[in-house]
């Protein structure tokens, strides 16, 4: 996100926004494995473990299609490889060591690593930190009432509680896109790409698709410096 | 074991990996200028991939002209100047609104 805002107290900020919508996704995850028959535990220990919302629907969804432990895992991995190439994008702005960075690069989920860049691929790495410890209470306790209380996809369709998260992505992407022309262009290409390979490919995959119209960086990196 | 909970560990540890990789294996190093506009441009590409997945779903099974709706009016309030919570819950009163009285 292109603010002039950093450090803790801005992630601090940014998280409790994200804390709601990533409350709701939880509260989601955690009814429907209930009624997958997961009982209570193991989806909030998933939640606590993995912390990857579009990785454990995924994993979920192998499930209940009958695949086993491989395809579930798989479809996870698939969807959460997505975070090599944002953590090679933050790697140069966390700290210490390669242990100490490798811990850092925790930190990465989808809605702080968004909210931390900073424009031109420097990120906020206390932003980041403090975006993402928000945001893990929210998304375990949302698991735990979820599991708990078992609300119908039916709830969640009537009160709209579906378009959260693309909501808040959209708000990110315009935040990115306002700043300069080239990275109008690359979400053009980016989402152009997604809509085709969802088509024929997992929703994982077609996002790890859609980011390889970063790859125009290469064309126009001498060329353009204005907008 | 159960295979749920081998499951649950496993894609625990695959994350992990996945998280780790690229600051471990990078570290500090400068980045060539052609890599460091390609990494400046991840951002907005996986940001408008995920939004368009997130709507159109597997094969667009889940495409819905009152999420498209409500996305709009999101944007609109955004680019109004209104705060994220305010814009999202925007989305969502759009999309309720629609299905309710549509």
């Amino acid at each position: 996100m292109a603010t002039t805002e950093s450090g803790y107290a801005a992630g601090l900020r940014v998280g409790l926004g994200l804390g709601v919508p990533t409350f709701v996704m939880a509260v989601t995850f955690g009814a429907m494995t209930h009624s997958l028959g997961w009982g209570i535990l193991a989806p909030v220990a998933c939640s606590l473990l993995v912390f990857s919302g579009s990785a454990q629907f995924a994993m979920a969804t192998a499930f209940a299609g009958g695949g086993g432990v491989g395809l579930a895992v798989g479809a996870a991995a698939m969807i959460n490889a997505r975070f090599l190439p944002m953590g090679i994008a933050v790697a140069g702005d966390l700290k210490g060591g390669r242990l100490r960075r490798a811990l850092e690069g925790q930190a990465v989920v989808d809605a702080s690593w968004a909210a931390a860049h900073k424009g031109n691929g420097r990120y906020d790495r206390e932003k980041m930190f403090s975006a993402t410890l928000v945001q893990l209470p929210a998304w375990v306790l949302g698991t735990l009432l979820g599991a708990l209380t078992a609300p119908s996809d039916e709830i969640i369709h009537r009160f709209g509680l579906d378009v959260v998260f693309p909501a808040f992505f959209l708000v990110l992407l315009i935040d990115e896109i306002r700043v300069s022309a080239r990275a109008r262009l690359v979400a053009g290409l980016a989402a152009a790409l997604a809509a085709g390979l969802v088509l024929v490919v997992p929703v994982g995959l077609a996002i790890i698709g859609s980011g390889a119209a970063a790859l125009l960086g290469l064309r126009t990196a001498k060329a353009v410096t204005a907008k | 074991m159960s295979p749920l909970w081998i499951a649950i560990l496993l894609v625990a540890a695959v994350s992990f990996t996945i998280k780790a990789a690229g600051p471990a294996l990078l570290g500090n190093r400068p980045l060539p200028v052609r890599a460091a506009a390609v990494i400046a441009l991840i951002a907005p590409a996986l940001l408008a991939g995920i939004v368009v997945t997130d709507f159109a779903g597997p094969s667009w099974t889940e495409a819905d002209w009152t999420v498209a709706a409500g996305l709009s009016a999101a944007a609109i309030t955004y680019l109004f100047r209104a705060p994220v919570l305010v814009c999202v819950a925007a989305a969502v009163a759009a999309t309720a609104l629609l299905r309710a009285f549509v």
